[in-house]
């Protein structure tokens, strides 16, 4: 985690959002074939995500994303960059 | 290779288009865009299916019955996100569009199936679409829900933003579909050349520039999404509770096993019987002869062995179909993801394995679901180890022969319940085994992601329930039945020559005679060898020919059968038996879907070879372990 460069964000990995967390997608660090993938399911840069809730084992993670909701294992949301407004600063 | 698609193309002809006139339509849409639905709606009952040659992929084509329009014929394109080649979906889609597919013919006009209820993303699609220039229809399905959630759409500047004509409908009540014959009438007629000026197409292949311009789109529509449905959120928040959830899942899957085998198990049995005698009594009118015998034991029989588990295969299918359209198979994968990735495979998975429990063929057919070919295709391979239906007449029979009834836990668990439930446990073992080395040998995945898309909740359709249980069962009689005709005849063949032998002096006797120096250590004799050989149509057939072996045998013939094999067998020999039947591959209809699956008979040969050899190592240890043991 480090601070972001306009100040009032900070730049996480997906997997690292709470739930009921809203963010804005950054950037996929995934490769081609898997970042297409989920590009045309509508994770793309400046995409507004929203963490809905984790499966009874803790793992995977519902998003809802565009109007649908979509589970994502931690190990390809680790890999999804986001940015969120840090709140009470 | 494609001696199962041929009789199917049989209908469509490929002939050079003529402009302006339309015979061939194309239906595409995104995944969940209600596109089988429409499929269903305007076919009707009379649709075929096939495989794409060469790749894993269905086609499902049919006459437009449903708007009365039979000259014309609809393709069912698969469900897809983007038209960019990453997915062999999508190559699929693109080959056909372009009229690059063999054996199907090029499409006149499109159909895009869009969900209203998420206009915003599934309008992505349109963009590759409209810039292949045929003559295209866009479907806003679901429509009525979405206006009734509060949602809107300009359909008439939808039209002037795409170029093409957009119709409001709803696949599930048929309501809109007017719109379609409109346009079909239309088309037939004169060619109109789109206003292709006007329209701007993002970049293709950049699924940035789809997104934005889907974005745009929307906005100067007046697109306005509708409230998403309040009854998922809260269904979810029951179905997938932390405590709550797991234990409504367990619920569901013992509810599903407690239907089938209570109820598909007498359905096959009656149905079973009812097959029988009526062979039997068709058997009376034919006289006694060599032709009455190949009819009636060869074909009738054999072809008997396999339809008996026609009623519990069509239950499973209709309770995947509900579970399916209900949207909670998805709740199901997503559940069971922890527990499956461990072996390697994916939570979509488990609803296909656990249906291999009762049968490996809808098991099969049901892993369709799993976009992962890498992770299907393990699933497939797995799948058949899964302690089916089929295994148990063979099991009970041995258990009941060879292990005393003694209670180890009161009377609720005794010595036989033990046994019978450590032969589960094995072939779930082996299954495990297996989808652990195949994932990281043949079938090591790079890199794929598992994306799960959690549709709203549904109430399913009878009709839809119905026209998939029809489907599905019709092509497990087309695939599995012609080749367990051929496999029924060759075997009746081979145990009647040479003419007026008895069974251990056929061809299939001897062979079974002279293998027996290979299946010796197992503490098989020949007569286990011709038993194995003749179930390899399905399993429960050994039991059949164990029968007629030890009835016409003199030293046996008075005896029952299980006093006749502990006559005859060891213990350690009769349990290599059931370890054998664990793990071997004895079920032609299997190999046959499992081929059609995979559209290839590389994989079910692998299969068989791999199963095999599996099964004659665990039963040689199983008897030296049991012979030195005791």
């Amino acid at each position: 985690m480090k601070d972001g460069i306009q100040g009032w964000t900070k730049l996480n990995a997906l997997s690292e959002l709470g739930i009921g967390k809203m963010a804005i997608i950054e950037s996929l660090d995934l490769p081609d074939e898997v970042g297409h993938h989920l590009m045309h399911m509508g994770i793309v840069p400046e995409a507004r995500i929203v963490v809905i809730r984790r499966a009874p084992a803790g793992d995977p993670t519902v998003y809802y994303i565009d109007g649908f909701e979509i589970a994502l294992r931690r190990e390809t949301a680790r890999s999804i960059r986001v940015r969120t407004i840090e709140e009470g600063h | 290779m494609n001696d199962c698609c041929a009789t199917e193309t049989i209908d469509i002809k490929v002939e050079p288009r003529i402009p302006g006139k339309i015979r061939t339509v194309a239906l595409i849409g995104p995944p969940n865009s209600g596109k089988s639905t429409l499929f269903n709606r305007l076919t009707g009952l009379r649709q075929k299916v096939a495989n794409y040659p060469g790749v894993t992929v269905e086609q499902h084509f049919g006459k437009l019955n449903g708007i009365g329009r039979s000259e014309l014929i609809l393709i069912d394109l698969p469900g897809i996100y983007s038209l960019d080649s990453y997915s062999e979906d999508a190559r699929v889609a693109v080959d056909v569009l372009h009229g690059d597919m063999p054996g199907t013919p090029a499409p006149d006009a499109v159909l895009l199936v869009l969900d209203s209820l998420h206009l915003r993303r599934q309008l992505t699609l349109a963009a590759p679409v409209l810039s292949l220039g045929l003559p295209t229809l866009v479907l806003l399905n679901m429509s009525d829900l979405m206006e009734s959630r509060g949602g809107e759409v300009d359909t008439l500047a939808l039209a002037q933003e795409l170029g093409v004509p957009v119709a409001k409908i709803s696949a599930s009540r048929g309501t809109g579909l007017d719109a379609i014959t409109h346009f079909l009438d239309r088309k037939s007629e004169v060619v109109q050349p789109r206003a292709a000026a006007k329209l701007e197409l993002p970049v293709v292949g950049n699924a940035r520039s789809y997104r934005q311009w889907a974005t745009g789109i929307s906005t100067r529509t007046k697109y306005k999404a509708p409230l998403s449905s309040e009854w998922t959120r809260k269904l979810d928040r029951v179905l997938l509770h932390r405590i709550v959830g797991p234990f409504l899942f367990l619920a569901v899957v013992i509810s599903v096993f407690q239907v089938v085998f209570s109820i598909g198990q007498p359905l096959s049995n009656a149905f079973g019987d009812l097959l029988n005698s009526a062979g039997a009594r068709i058997g009376t009118f034919l006289g006694h002869g060599w032709f009455e015998s190949l009819l009636i034991d060869g074909i009738w029989k054999g072809v008997a062995s396999v339809l008996v588990f026609l009623p519990q295969i069509l239950l499973l299918f209709l309770f995947i179909g509900v579970l399916e359209d209900s949207g909670y198979l998805a709740r199901a994968a997503l559940i069971a993801d922890r527990v499956m990735r461990s072996i390697g495979l994916n939570g979509k998975a488990f609803i296909p394995l656990l249906s291999a429990y009762a049968c490996a063929v809808p098991a099969i057919m049901a892993t369709r679901t799993i976009e992962n070919k890498r992770d299907r295709f393990a699933t497939i391979l797995v799948a058949p180890f899964m302690t089916c239906s089929a295994r148990l007449p063979i099991y009970l029979l041995m258990i009941a022969a060879f292990i005393p009834n003694k209670p180890i836990i009161g009377e609720f668990f005794g010595l036989r319940a033990a046994v019978m439930l450590s032969l589960y446990l094995l072939g779930f073992l082996a299954a495990l085994g297996t989808a652990r080395l195949l994932k990281s040998s043949i079938l090591k995945a790079a890199s794929a992601p598992f994306i799960l898309e959690l549709p709203q909740y549904r109430l399913p359709t009878l009709r839809s329930l119905g026209l998939r249980v029809v489907d599905r069962g019709k092509v497990f009689l087309k695939q599995a039945g012609t080749i367990i005709l051929c496999v029924t005849v060759v075997l009746w063949v081979l145990s009647h020559v040479p003419f007026h032998s008895t069974l251990p002096q056929s061809f299939i006797g001897h062979v079974g005679q002279w293998i027996e120096p290979v299946i010796r250590p197992l503490g098989f004799n020949w007569k286990i060898g011709i038993g194995l050989l003749s179930s390899i149509i399905a399993r429960e057939v050994i039991v059949g020919t164990l029968g007629t072996l030890y009835g016409a045998d003199p030293a046996t013939q008075s005896l029952s059968l299980q006093a006749a094999l502990r006559h005859d067998l060891t213990l350690g020999g009769a349990m290599a038996l059931v370890v054998f039947f664990a793990f071997a591959m004895q079920c032609t209809s299997t190999l046959a879907i499992v081929r059609r699956e995979t559209n290839s008979w590389r994989w079910p040969a692998l299969q068989f070879a791999y199963m095999s050899v599996l099964a004659y190592l665990a039963a040689l240890a199983t008897n030296q372990l049991i012979t030195h043991l005791f």
